[in-house]
């Protein structure tokens, strides 16, 4: 059956000392719980999930610890029981240790678990249903990326191929190796829940020649389960467990560059999470511990382990008696891609395959970097089929055009440049820079293009107010010119008004028109003559408001029925007033007095003719008096007309 | 306890640039041994001189330029460069010779062009024609093999010769020869066996004349057959080992085996044949230690073939029709000119990229 | 006579290639983007103002009058590095009158201090505080530019620039800069301390 999978070939690769025999003689171990676990927040590629508990709680193994928030993400769940001690930043599992928010839970040691419920005929399912079961278990790859899986899956349409990854090209790491001798049932049983996920047509399990156990226990349960998957044996060359790598050994095909396997109608998932969504499917586990490879010579007890999510590295070294030298290397992952970290409390996540503490003579660190000779070997071996040469001056001269030009973002970071480097550059450290460098110059420039956009819509919006409140002060001047230039009209309208109601109610008061229409006239010059000058000329407008006055104060004068005009009003009262007490002290003489009580008493009438008439003339003597102050103030008034002008 | 903080790849190859050049020097062993044996002390006493100027040249002008000078040094680098320089030059030539031609292989092809790495001449082939342009007596002037010689030039009168240009006797280079050669054999037979064939084919005379000469014998010229020869076995010994891989010397030889073939083909008894060729003059030399300076040849094995085979070609071209009777050093010269190109033209296609035109297929 | 024949061909040939030539830079103009918004591409539009000019476009249309390029500190010597080679001008170092390069910060209001007096709001270049009158304010910090611009202004100095932390995510691969832990080193690692 396997005979029929045509292997292919990629370019490049190296053969670094495979080393694998240090850890995979013995059989996966457990290991004691430890006190405390550091369960990450977030420990998949992707947006970190909600908290579901608080410090204090009591949590039992397998309970979700957070679920997917509003940008998805995956749960994470606690690996044993215990309490939820502290929720805070924690040194994060990263080659950075750069603190994330961790949850710290005190192990009670009784190892309580929730009562797990298996899904129930998984196999008749719909693909949404196994794929939310997946995404619920909290299951990300754990071949290294952690990408979700279930985001991975459901991405994926129209799967021609599904490719179960066992290759494990990397010296040293030998967990997929242990996961298939120990579990290749479970193996073919999580590959039966991917297929019935997937609706796959095709099934490759790829496993690299050096691991003749685990090619052999996955014929046997491929057979015994009898499903539709084939055993692809590649031959050992690093990186052939790549995702790209493999694709291209096992169908000759490339992924596009801007592209994904799911393009292609590829699929492809670690042996290790197979197991789990086995785990998760048909135990109702979630993902809660993996296995790890503890290796190198400074462990005296190498070997693999199973391992709660959360550990303390430094727990899983103590059960392996690390022979630390005074400058010990601590790498996660494998000699070739794995990072080294600064601190052992750092806990086990989802995506920790090895752990590997060499010896110094063991994996030596790099002498002094030399000058590049040009030898071209990275070239060579590069799987990408890149110039590692070029791409390393244009990186060390931050040459961003150039390095996409030279397509950086298609280089795996597989360090096989680096490994054949005769010259010890540390190549694709350079690499990482740059693509960081780039990353972030991205970065900023989306920043800075919306602040611009930022910046430039507020310089609108500014001059937009601006102009609106220039309007307003224009339309508002415009209103004051337009109500004068009325009032001025309305003005000049007047007398003929009410010279006809005048000459109705009174004819002789032509001396006083006339004094009217030439302070209203005055008052228009100088209304004209503020309207010409500019507009903030006080003098004017001080001359204009006494003119207003004055014209007012004739206006007045001359009509005495001029209706919203109070002093007119207490002018006429005051007349009125003044008339009464001219008719009162007319009246006051004795004959006056008699005629006063024989008005009151018998000849009302005539009495009546007669206050009347001495109003008319109290009303008239007024008048003239007011008319004498009337002059006074034309002059006045001319007085300020002068001044003005 | 401390943690060592470092970049993935952790694990390294353990063949690091003075390590490669350690094995060329190493694998020039044979070949310097066999001219020793042909050419007398002369040869090694060339290549001390040489290898200690080039580490005082490099020291000095790297302490100039501010760089550190231990690790430059420690790339054996410049000794590969002057012992390259050292054995293609005639044994007893004076000491300024190889002193003005190290010198300008350091200091100016090299370390003005920034230093290893960044040179685009192979500078031992850039001070060779230095000298053979500037002093063209004393760069012909090489001694008959010891097979001709009636008696052998001790150590001592090497280095006499070397420095003041007179045995202990007060005997000249020239004169040294000639008492060599024994008496009916003028100056002319100091040349070379390719110079030889092509004085005596420019003078009408035909291949297999020519070829009469006592300097000839067995497969090629004697004497430098057994050089090329053992060059030749270094080579092998370099790929076999990966230290270089097969392409350029292959490319390189095939071009010339082609080219000389075809010639002795088409002009029988005018051109030399394949034998002349392969085995004369610097061709082995050039073909594993010469060509494949990593530095200065191109670097895809696409490449690289392509840039060997221009040398071969050139090689043959220049040997048949040039102004010079070797050709080696101005075939790498030019062939060096035209690495950026070649590199350029031979870019492997990376990994997703597919043409359009490729993708249609 | 010879000489004047000389003349006249050369003149006719130059005429000639002249008429080529201008009918060339007609038909094949490139349109480019006008330089001030190739500068303004470069500059980090933080709209500090540190430079002297109200805004990052004020100071690229300095620039293209012929401005110096080393006063934007927000854009260190990456931006100096691409201004000169955009306009041909020698990169000088940061000119510290206008302030020195510095991390990137994010403006944080303490904002039980505030007291809703819109004066930093009217500050932000990019409109990136909210807030009302008599209300409290706040910062949008994914659109803050870092440019201090609202600090000065805050009457109760409630406002602070904090330094923004680095994610892993967005990690420069600066392994000197990683703290080596030593205390929480494993007993085993202890045991062998001495030797």
């Amino acid at each position: 059956m396997a005979s029929a999978i045509k292997i292919w070939s990629f370019p490049g690769g190296v053969h670094p000392p495979e080393r694998k025999t240090l850890a995979n003689q013995t059989a996966t171990a457990t290991t004691e719980l430890p006190e405390k676990v550091y369960v990450p927040v977030k420990q998949h590629i992707g947006a970190e999930g909600q908290l579901l508990v608080q410090p204090g709680d009591t949590v039992l193994r397998g309970q979700a610890l957070t679920q997917p928030g509003m940008s998805g993400g995956l749960p994470v769940h606690a690996p044993s029981s215990g309490t939820v001690i502290n929720i805070a930043e924690h040194t994060s599992n990263h080659p950075s240790g750069i603190p994330t928010l961790t949850i710290t839970i005190k192990l009670d040691g009784k190892h309580e678990s929730i009562e797990f419920t298996a899904v129930e005929n998984p196999l008749e399912q719909s693909p949404q249903e196994l794929i939310k079961y997946i995404r619920e278990a909290g299951i990300a790859g754990l071949g290294g990326a952690a990408y979700p899986t279930a985001q991975k899956l459901s991405q994926t349409q129209n799967t021609e191929l599904l490719i179960i990854n066992g290759v494990e090209c990397e010296p040293y790491i030998v967990s997929d190796d242990r996961l298939m001798r120990e579990h290749a049932e479970e193996i073919v049983s999580g590959i039966t829940i991917l297929q019935s996920a997937l609706q796959a047509q095709q099934t490759i399990v790829a496993i690299e020649d050096n691991k003749p156990e685990a090619i052999q226990a996955m014929r046997q349960a491929i057979e015994s389960a009898s499903i539709e998957a084939a055993v692809a044996v590649v031959p050992t060359k690093y990186p052939s467990g790549g995702e790209k790598q493999l694709i291209q050994l096992l169908t000759g095909k490339e992924v596009p560059s801007n592209g994904y396997p799911s393009d292609m109608g590829i699929l492809m998932q670690n042996v290790g999470t197979a197991y789990a969504i086995h785990e998760a499917i048909y135990l109702g586990k979630p993902l809660m511990e993996r296995i790890v490879t503890l290796t190198g010579e400074a462990l005296q007890k190498p070997g693999t382990v199973w391992a709660l999510l959360g550990t303390p590295v430094s727990h899983l070294l103590d059960s392996a008696s690390l022979q630390a030298s005074s400058k010990q290397k601590v790498i996660i992952g494998g000699p070739m891609m794995g990072y080294t970290i600064s601190d052992l409390e750092v806990p086990v996540v989802k995506s920790t395959n090895c752990i590997l503490c060499p010896t110094e003579s063991e994996l030596p660190a790099t002498g002094h970097e030399m000058a590049c000779i040009r030898c071209g070997q990275c070239e060579q071996v590069c799987p990408a089929s890149l110039l590692p040469q070029q791409l390393y001056w244009y990186a060390k001269a931050s040459d961003h055009d150039a390095l996409k030009q030279h397509h950086l973002k298609d280089c795996i970071e597989c360090g096989a440049c680096a490994y054949v480097c005769p010259s010890e550059i540390p190549l694709v450290h350079y690499y990482r820079k740059a693509k960081a460098e780039i990353r972030e110059e991205l970065i900023e420039q989306q920043k800075a293009d919306i602040a611009r956009q930022r910046f430039e819509a507020r310089q609108a919006r500014l001059e937009r107010e601006k102009q609106a409140r220039l309007e307003k002060h224009k339309k508002a001047a415009e209103a004051r010119q337009a109500a004068l230039a009325a009032r001025a009209a309305a003005a000049e309208a007047d007398p003929t008004e009410q010279s006809t109601a005048d000459t109705a109610a009174n004819n002789g008061e032509k001396q006083s028109k006339v004094a009217a229409a030439i302070a209203r006239a005055k008052a228009k010059n100088a209304a004209q003559a503020e309207s010409a000058t500019a507009e903030d000329d006080k003098k004017a407008r001080v001359a204009e408001a006494v003119a207003r006055a004055k014209a007012k104060k004739a206006a007045q004068a001359e009509s005495a029925t001029a209706e919203d005009d109070k002093k007119a009003r207490v002018a006429e009262a005051v007349a009125r007033a003044k008339a009464k007490k001219a008719a009162q002290a007319e009246s006051a003489t004795p004959e006056d007095d008699k005629a006063k009580q024989s008005s009151q008493q018998s000849d009302n009438a005539e009495a009546e003719k007669k206050r009347r008439v001495a109003a008319a003339v109290a009303r008239a003597k007024a008048k003239k008096a007011e008319q004498q102050k009337q002059q006074n103030s034309v002059t006045t008034s001319e007085r300020g007309d002068s001044e003005s002008s | 306890m401390s943690f060592f903080i470092a970049s993935s790849p952790h694990n390294h190859v353990r063949r690091n640039t003075q390590w490669v050049m350690q094995q060329v020097l190493l694998a020039m062993v044979p070949g310097v041994l066999a001219q020793v044996w042909i050419f007398g002390w002369g040869v090694l006493i060339q290549l001390a001189f040489a290898i200690v100027t080039a580490i005082v040249a490099e020291s000095l002008f790297l302490a100039f330029r501010d760089k550190p000078i231990k690790p430059a040094l420690r790339d054996n680098t410049a000794i590969l460069t002057a012992a390259l320089l050292a054995v293609s030059i005639p044994p007893l030539a004076p000491w300024w010779v190889i002193f003005i031609g190290v010198i300008f292989s350091i200091v100016v092809v090299k370390q003005v062009f920034g230093g290893v790495g960044q040179n685009i001449f192979n500078p031992a082939m850039a001070g060779y024609v230095l000298l053979l342009v500037s002093f063209p007596v004393q760069m012909t002037q090489w001694m008959p093999p010891a097979h001709l010689a009636t008696f052998n030039l001790s150590f001592i009168d090497s280095l006499w010769l070397f420095f003041t240009q007179y045995t202990t006797d007060g005997f000249s280079v020239m004169q040294v020869t000639m008492v060599q050669l024994g008496q009916g054999i003028d100056a002319v037979s100091m040349a070379t066996p390719l110079d030889h064939i092509r004085n005596q084919l420019s003078q009408g005379y035909t291949l297999s004349e020519s070829l009469n000469s006592p300097i000839f014998g067995g497969l090629a010229g004697l004497g430098w057959q057994e050089v090329n020869m053992a060059y030749f076995l270094g080579g092998a010994y370099l790929v076999a080992r990966r230290v270089i891989t097969w392409h350029i010397p292959v490319a390189l030889l095939g071009t010339l085996l082609v080219a000389s073939g075809l010639g002795t083909t088409f002009a029988i008894d005018q051109l030399p044949g394949v034998n002349i060729h392969l085995l004369s003059g610097a061709t082995m030399l050039g073909a594993f230690f010469i060509a494949t300076d990593p530095v200065s040849a191109a670097t895809s094995n696409k490449g690289k073939v392509i840039y060997a085979a221009l040398i071969g070609v050139l090689v043959y071209v220049i040997r048949t029709w040039g102004g010079y009777p070797d050709a080696m050093a101005f075939a790498v010269l030019l062939a060096n000119l035209c690495v950026p190109t070649i590199d350029y033209f031979s870019k492997p296609r990376p990994y997703g990229n597919v043409k359009a035109k490729e993708s249609a297929e | 006579m010879s000489l004047l024949t000389g003349v006249f061909v050369v003149s006719i040939i130059a005429l000639v290639f002249g008429l080529v030539l201008g009918f060339a830079a007609v038909r094949f103009k490139v349109e480019g983007d006008p330089l001030v918004d190739q500068i303004d591409e470069i500059l980090p539009q933080t709209q500090c103002g540190q430079c002297g000019y109200p805004g990052c476009r004020p100071y690229a249309e300095a620039i293209a009058n012929g401005d110096e390029i080393n006063k934007c500190p927000p854009g260190g010597e990456a931006t100096i590095q691409k201004l000169s080679e955009l306009t041909g001008k020698e990169a000088k170092p940061l000119d510290e009158a206008h302030g020195v390069e510095d991390v990137k910060k994010v403006a944080y209001i303490r904002e039980d201090e505030c007291i809703g007096c819109t004066k930093c709001i009217q500050a932000c270049p990019v409109d990136a505080i909210m807030g009302a009158n008599k209300q409290m304010h706040t910062v949008i910090a994914d659109e803050c530019t870092g440019c201090d611009l609202c600090v000065d202004p805050c009457p109760v100095d409630c406002i602070d620039m904090i330094p923004i932390p680095t994610k892993a995510e967005r990690w420069k691969w600066d392994l000197e800069s990683i703290p080596v832990n030593v205390d929480t080193a494993p007993a085993a690692s202890r045991q062998v301390e001495g030797v």
